[in-house]
């Protein structure tokens, strides 16, 4: 187990330096001078962009350019924007944000989405298996931001239950629409794979064997089948938080929320490398330690599984 | 090495992950309603500044507006248009259009406390024109005498590998404090417009702060000298501006404290405005224009108004399929102006027919008679042009939108005068204004003006003569130069408007850009403000609100 560990965090390092020199590659090759469209419908003067060229040594070739820019960040410095930030400080107050958004999108999407998934596994083909169906189609199918704009308008303008916009604070209460926006077109995954999963478990030897020996029901289905379902779904959150946080442009975007989304738009549009790197630095981080984090469950949910 | 800050990045997190799993969120209240009391308070749209706001540093709209609030310059200009007047300034004198002497008034105040002096301006404008400071509107100062030894240009542009020498003086020669309330400018040239140009932002006067502080410091919690002072900046969220008490000059603030939200989408802006979160929306989102939805959702809180800018489509003049008049002229004269108004627009921007935008003192209306449509007459001039071989690609930034209306001009300039016209867009600004700026167009393009300062002047100059800021088609008529130069050192302002008129007439002829429409704005307001009024390009008047 602690050698599998070892191994593991040892590949996070070339997974890392690899990602981060293909996305400093990808920026750079964006089209487009990152001064040319600064000052409007007129040419921004010489002086501003020398100036500006060589505060960021973008007159150096990539592998120069991603040298400084590896060598600063291990000294924990994260460097500045175009426009003066840190984008340290970006970081710090944008990640918290989006993090927040999809845990709560994680959370929603788990709950109702495993909840109408084993219901439905256990009783197939009843009505409340047809309306999971329908309904989870009709999720998966509906782009987020029509979702977004649709509950927005209805929730926050219509019936005034909400406002439409997250203000600052981030409170619990106003991220529930955009978590359950964010994390709809998932949770209907959820619910579809976790069906899928007890259904097939529900004819497992060990289940019969288990309702054979009297146990109760809820013993049945929560120790025993549950378990044994939640591999497979398990697997899809991991993942999926990773996924959350970066697919959560859209969402942020209608919802007004300062998170990572914007930050990398932003950074991509004005061909911001170091931005863009260090936010995208972070997301990769959170994807591998997720996925370990998902390897690492599947013993805890099924002995039978061992780490070499 | 900078650490500090950064390792509070990873700390950040981890809280973030404590918070959620906890579920206690901080709980501030939201600031509350002040009521509609003269203290009251507003919460008004805006965008994340993309630069420290130092007045002559900031180009772009989200900053530009901030530092129209906060700072008052020597003369400013009235909401309706018409010519600026004195603010800061007791008096501008001139015998030449050459040396100005300026006078500034002697009570008042940055929001530190310090007095305005005169070489709170010299000092501001020396520092704006040096061009190692590489500030984005230091050419503004270029009027004053001793520019170019302050400003070097780079040898071989900014992309070629020379770099530009170290200016010979770091002050202009034409900048003199003669007392604390006095100074003389010397022009260059004689410029009758200049005293019309001290109220652009550029020319704003910098407290001895921003000296010492240095300019990124100073851009992040700026100190202006207007009616309403900066209290604090929370990046991507907002920027919160208060009442300063001390302003003696006329336009003080009705109200108190102002929130700008810094929105990143303007439909959640609007969608604000709708459940009564924003009192303020300058511009309602496209999608709300349609069928004149946002007049029904608003009411009478729906402002329409107009402003001082044209949408354009311009020619690269330098490449030798538009060189000929005739050709430009017929092109123009293919475009069915209102229909594009009507259809596109629903009416809220107003078919273009002068070169100037007509609320520009001035300008004159109807001047361009290029405008008019009239397909007869635009045949028989590409007949006589010799027609026009290959495709007429019209190209437009595909970041904003500019698609629907350049594709109805082309599909026009292809029904009209059967010249094989498409409409390309270029995924975005920053690509499109590289090849702008390289002289790299391969067919015409969308352009657009909005003035700097409200004389007809900044209508000529930057986009219609010689080697002008904007002339990016690189037009050139020797004639036009020269009246332009006349215009320029004109002893007073009607004489110069005259001499612009001439100009015009002669760049009629010449069509050397498509003026298309007049810039509209479509605003909206909350319940809670009961009168407002917008400045003279459309920014909301702070000091006019009143709850």
């Amino acid at each position: 187990m602690g050698r599998y560990l070892l191994r593991r965090l040892l590949q996070l390092i070339p997974v890392f330096i690899g990602t981060t020199f293909l996305i400093y590659w990808l920026v750079w090759s964006v089209p487009g001078d990152p001064f040319a469209g600064k000052c409007g419908e007129r040419p921004c003067p010489d002086s501003f962009v020398n100036m500006m060229t060589e505060k960021f040594k973008l007159d150096e070739p990539l592998i120069v350019q991603y040298g400084n820019y590896m060598k600063n960040l291990f000294q924990g410095d994260f460097g500045q924007t175009f426009g003066g930030r840190e984008i340290g400080d970006i970081i710090a107050t944008a990640y918290p944000n989006t993090l927040k958004l999809a845990l709560v999108a994680l959370a929603i999407e788990a709950v109702i989405g495993l909840t109408a998934g084993v219901l439905t596994g256990l009783r197939r083909n009843g009505f409340l298996d047809n309306l999971v169906l329908v309904s989870s189609l009709f999720l998966i199918a509906l782009p987020i931001f029509v979702i977004g704009f649709v509950a927005q308008w209805l929730l926050g303008v219509q019936w005034g239950i909400v406002k439409p916009t997250v203000s600052s604070e981030m409170r619990l209460s106003e991220l529930i629409v955009p978590g359950f926006v964010l994390g709809s077109a998932s949770m209907a995954y959820i619910a579809r794979l976790a069906r899928t999963s007890i259904a097939e478990n529900r004819r497992a030897d060990y289940v019969r064997t288990a309702i054979a020996k009297g146990l109760p029901m809820r013993r049945v289905v929560g120790i025993h089948l549950l378990r044994n379902s939640l591999i497979p779904v398990v697997t899809l959150l991991g993942t999926d938080l990773g996924a959350l946080m970066g697919g959560a442009i859209v969402t942020e975007g209608i919802f007004q929320i300062n998170g990572i989304g914007r930050q990398v738009y932003r950074a991509i549009i004005t061909k911001e490398s170091a931005t863009v790197v260090s936010i995208v630095v972070v997301l990769v981080l959170v994807y591998l330690l997720m996925n370990l984090l998902v390897d690492l469950l599947y013993a805890a949910l099924d002995p039978r599984i061992r780490y070499e | 090495m900078r650490v500090s800050k950064r390792a509070s990045s990873a700390v950040a997190l981890g809280a973030a992950f404590a918070l959620v799993a906890s579920g206690c969120s901080s709980s501030d209240s939201d600031g509350g309603d002040a009521g509609a009391s003269s203290d009251g308070a507003i919460t008004i749209d805006g965008t994340q500044p993309e630069v420290g706001l130092v007045p002559s540093n900031t180009t772009e709209t989200g900053g530009g507006a901030i530092i129209d609030w906060i700072w008052t310059g020597l003369v400013e200009y009235p909401n309706d248009g018409s010519a600026p007047r004195n603010a800061v300034a007791e008096s501008i004198e001139t015998s030449d259009s050459k040396v100005y002497t300026v006078k500034i008034k002697k009570d008042t105040k940055f929001h530190d406390g310090t007095v305005v002096k005169a070489k709170n301006f010299v000092d501001a404008w020396n520092w704006g024109a040096y061009s190692p400071n590489g500030a984005q509107n230091g050419s503004f100062f270029a009027d004053i005498q001793g520019f170019d030894q302050v400003h070097t240009e780079d040898p071989d542009g900014a992309e070629g590998p020379k770099k530009a020498p170290e200016p010979a003086a770091k002050e202009m020669s034409g900048l003199k404090v003669v007392d604390d309330w006095t100074f003389e400018v010397t022009l260059a040239a004689p410029t009758a417009v200049f005293p019309t140009k001290l109220g652009y932002s550029t020319f704003m006067p910098l407290p001895d702060a921003f000296f010492t502080q240095g300019a990124e410091a100073f851009g992040k919690k700026p100190i202006g000298n207007g009616p309403i002072k900066f209290v604090s900046w929370e990046d991507d969220v907002q920027i919160k501006l208060t009442r300063f008490d001390d302003y003696s000059l006329n336009d003080k603030m009705k109200i108190k404290d102002v929130n700008i939200k810094l929105y990143q989408d303007d439909t959640a802006a609007y969608n604000d405005l709708l459940a009564g979160n924003l009192d303020f929306q300058q511009q309602v989102p496209v999608s709300a224009i349609a069928g004149d939805k946002w007049k029904n959702d608003l009411g009478e809180r729906a402002i329409s108004s107009t402003t001082p800018s044209t949408g354009i489509i311009a020619f690269p003049i330098y490449d030798k399929r538009f060189q000929n008049p005739k050709l430009r002229r017929a092109v123009s004269m293919s475009i069915n102006r209102q229909e594009i108004s009507d259809k596109i627009f629903f009416g809220s921007r107003k078919p273009a027919d002068s070169w100037a935008n007509p609320l520009t003192p001035g300008a004159k209306a109807g001047n361009c008679t290029a405008c008019q449509f009239n397909v007869d007459e635009a045949k028989k001039l590409l007949a006589e042009a010799g027609g026009f071989t290959g495709e007429l690609v019209m190209f437009y930034n595909a970041d904003a939108s500019h698609k629907e209306w350049m594709e109805a001009v082309a599909q026009q300039v292809k029904t009209n005068l059967g010249i094989n016209a498409r409409a390309e867009g270029v995924p975005t600004f920053a690509v499109f204004r590289q090849n702008i700026n390289a002289g790299k167009m391969t067919g015409m393009y969308r352009a657009g003006w909005q003035q700097d300062y409200p004389d007809v002047e900044n209508w000529i100059g930057p986009l219609y003569v010689t080697g002008g800021s904007s002339n990016d088609g690189k037009y050139s008529n020797p004639q036009v130069d020269a009246l332009a130069k006349e215009a320029a050192s004109a002893p007073s302002l009607e004489a110069s408007h005259a001499k612009y008129a001439e100009a015009v007439a002669l760049i009629d002829q010449d069509v050397p850009s498509i003026p298309v429409y007049f810039g509209g704005q479509q605003s909206g307001h909350s319940e809670k403000i009961k009168k407002i009024e917008l400045s003279n390009v459309g920014e909301l008047d702070l000091t006019s609100v009143e709850l």
